[in-house]
């Protein structure tokens, strides 16, 4: 059997052992390392906190930023923020999927793009807006998010 | 020697800053004839990137600057000219902009967009921590709560409870150990304030926070930010750092024996965590559901001790009234509601960014003289204030003088001061269901009226939308909400109902139009909508057959094209790629 290396996990319990009320932030530390949530590692961060993995399961399933299943290399987040929302961040969404071939909430199988809908990005003031990875890409339309989404297959491909 | 001083919070940065902010680098590095600054974004978010020019006290600022126009901006610096026609803002006379400024009054935001948000040296000489200063040197704890109630402030998260009284609670609860908030957990799609301020001025923030710490007596408190704002989160770690270094905050400050420290914790995205009592859970570690209050916060807050918690906003008030007096902030705005606001004006307005404003001030003279007017000349049909807690005033309502019980009586909230403005072009309807399935997906679960309710609500607006809703279905909406409000404990359950409730009140016509005559007037929800090409217009390009996912638009080179109604699934490409607008909505 694969020996898997948790001690990135043991890294971060270290740094927060005996500080009360860390839980989460150790949840997103852990997270950090690979982008999602490993089960081993879930229970791992249990037993060393002292508590239930269904409790760490609830705290993680509760908040939008955890993830149970690996991300792919380019995160795609479509904002539908209200302001996104009356300037067809719904568009947006069906033509990324068009481009990629993927529904939002799921990964491609090559695991090179993973599309979500986020409920705000904070930059109402160039909806509608997308980002991908750090980068934001705003005043979109179904025809420039297209290219965009092209433009990222084709680095991908090279 | 000139001053360029380029706006680099996020939205500039996703305008084009860095690019342009790398181009400067490389024409300029090594001249001493320009220095280059940071600073947060002045509000014109409409026109960013935005660069001032300073050159002999006097401010010039450029608008729309890619990094395409810096060689011949700098070209034009170096002669010791300027390009008039970027010029967004003139120091020496009124410009096509200046209305976006002219009936501003800036108090909280005062330095967002003119120091640098990581250097604690600019915030020191814009007059920073002096109120601080004041506070520890020649004020007691009760002259302090004496002058933030004198001022009226109001907590700007939302509420609009006053900051002074919920201070006063908090330093009178008994117990030694005492907690402060900051909520920046800015969770109302549709509002960015928070974001730009701790992005544009952290220090201003951290000092209102402080000295509130010193009134109610904390020692330790914690700045709960969204995760979803990394460069907000960045610079607000480094000015605790920095104000920690300085003296400002952390152990014996400014030499006196008040010490606190202050932390900086992401929140994981969890709108309910914008409700107090779900907010200290998930600082505490655990899931954010709200609990029944009393006891309040100011009681039994984190770990059960005395806590109080206000909004970035509400604190970044505080330096100005502690320094000018709680007089000088309260002879703003209208008798009940004091001060200025910042609001976010997103949505189908022609200058998107944010502004603060004295209450008082008018939805239409925001729209209009602030905002520039509806995109394409077109109307304002409503503004949605409040986000999913809030709800729509329609544009016969926009003479009323924003404070917190006029809009209230609307039926909408203020709120944190997201307003997102909508023109014909959008169907209440459909906003009602947006905002319901925000709450739907949103809501805790530990309340069944807001679970199950808000649930049944969605469903009910997802037929009518689809065009199988019913004459039944407006009452039972009605009911819906009325129960929803009964039974939810929290603020997120008891507001849910609202933008249905704002809608159905100033909209009904649509909701009908919806049921009885299966159409959406504003030519939005899919179900009731067909496209069409018009014949005069259509060259033939064959843009349109290309984009179609589904084949349903087709036609030979240079012959007019055709729409499959069968076929078509109304994704709306083939009008989105169309350059001739030969493609209408039915």
């Amino acid at each position: 059997m694969e020996q898997l290396d948790f001690s990135y996990v043991d890294e971060v319990l270290e740094r927060y052992r005996g500080h009360k009320g860390t839980l989460i932030t150790v949840l997103q530390q852990v997270q950090a390392h690979k982008g999602y949530l490993e089960k081993e590692a879930l229970e791992r961060v249990a037993r060393s906190m002292g508590v239930s993995t269904a409790s760490i399961y609830g705290i993680v399933t509760f908040y939008a930023q955890f993830r149970l299943t690996p991300v792919g290399k380019n995160l795609v987040r479509v904002c539908h923020g209200t302001a996104c929302h009356v300037q067809n961040a719904d568009g947006l969404t069906e033509a990324i999927e068009g481009a990629l071939n993927v529904k939002s909430g799921e990964t491609t199988p090559d695991m090179l793009f993973t599309v979500e809908s986020v409920a705000c990005l904070g930059c109402c003031s160039l909806a509608p807006v997308i980002m991908v990875g750090e980068k934001v890409y705003g005043k979109l339309s179904t025809d420039k998010v297209r290219k965009v989404m092209k433009e990222y297959k084709k680095k991908e491909a090279e | 020697m000139k001053i360029l001083r380029i706006g680099y919070n996020s939205c500039g940065i996703a305008a084009g800053a860095e690019e342009t902010l790398n181009k400067l680098h490389e024409l300029l590095d090594g001249n001493s004839d320009f220095e280059i600054r940071k600073t947060g974004c002045n509000g014109m978010c409409y026109l960013e990137p935005i660069i001032d020019v300073i050159e002999e006290e006097k401010v010039y600022t450029y608008g729309n600057l890619t990094a395409d126009k810096v060689q011949k901006f700098i070209d034009a610096l170096a002669k010791g000219t300027h390009i008039e026609d970027w010029i967004i803002l003139h120091p020496d006379h009124p410009t096509t902009q200046s209305s976006y400024q002219d009936k501003q009054v800036k108090l909280a935001t005062k330095n967002i967009g003119v120091i640098d948000p990581e250097n604690v040296d600019d915030y020191v000489a814009a007059g920073g921590y002096r109120a601080l200063e004041k506070v520890l040197k020649t004020m007691d704890r009760q002259d302090v709560i004496d002058q933030v109630r004198a001022s009226g402030l109001r907590g700007r998260g939302g509420a609009g409870f006053s900051c002074g009284m919920k201070w006063q609670f908090a330093k009178d609860a008994p117990g030694e150990e005492k907690y402060m908030i900051c909520n920046g957990d800015e969770g109302d799609p549709g509002a960015f304030m928070d974001r730009s301020t701790l992005e544009g001025d952290p220090h201003g923030v951290i000092e209102g926070m402080t000295i509130g710490a010193y009134a109610v007596g904390a020692q330790v408190g914690f700045f709960y930010v969204r995760a979803e704002y990394p460069l907000a989160v960045k610079r607000l770690r480094l000015a605790i750092n920095q104000a920690e270094a300085r003296g400002y905050s952390g152990k014996n400050i400014l030499g006196t024996d008040f010490s606190f420290t202050l932390h900086v914790i992401e929140g994981a995205g969890a709108f309910v965590c914008g409700e107090e009592t779900a907010l200290i859970a998930s600082i505490e570690g655990k899931r954010g559901m709200p609990r029944t209050r009393p006891p309040f916060p100011a009681t039994q807050g984190i770990w059960g001790k005395p806590t109080n918690n206000n909004n970035v906003e509400t604190y970044a008030n505080i330096p100005y009234i502690i320094r000018e007096g709680g007089a000088a902030f309260s002879k703003y705005g209208t008798d009940m509601s004091k001060g200025t606001k910042v609001f976010a004006l997103a949505g189908k307005i022609n200058r998107g960014g944010m502004i603060e404003v004295p209450m008082g001030i008018t939805i239409n003279e925001i729209v209009n003289d602030i905002g520039g007017g509806i995109i394409n000349n077109g109307k304002c049909k409503a503004v949605q204030m409040g986000g999913p807690s809030g709800g729509c005033i329609p544009s016969h309502l926009h003479d009323t003088p924003i404070d917190y019980e006029n809009i209230t009586a609307t039926g909408a909230i203020v709120g944190s001061g997201g307003m997102v403005f909508m023109d014909q072009g959008t169907c209440m309807v459909d906003i009602a269901r947006y905002f319901l399935s925000f709450t739907v997906e949103e809501s805790c679960g530990k309340c069944t009226f807001c679970r199950v309710g808000t649930k049944r609500m969605l469903e009910i607006l997802e037929r009518i939308t689809a065009g199988e809703g019913t004459e039944e279905d407006i009452p039972l909406l009605q009911k819906l909400c009325d129960a929803i409000i009964k039974g939810s404990l929290c603020g997120l359950g008891q507001t849910a109902p609202n933008p249905v409730l704002t809608t159905l009140r100033y909209f009904r016509d649509e909701y009908e139009a919806h049921i009885r005559e299966k159409k959406c007037p504003a030519k939005k929800c899919k179900a009731l909508i067909t496209y069409r090409v018009v014949a005069d217009k259509c060259t033939g390009c064959t843009l349109c057959a290309k984009t179609c996912p589904v084949g349903a638009a087709t036609g030979e080179r240079k012959q007019v094209h055709q729409i499959d109604d069968e076929l078509c699934t109304r994704c709306g490409f083939c009008k989105d790629a169309c350059k001739f607008d030969a493609i209408i909505v039915e």
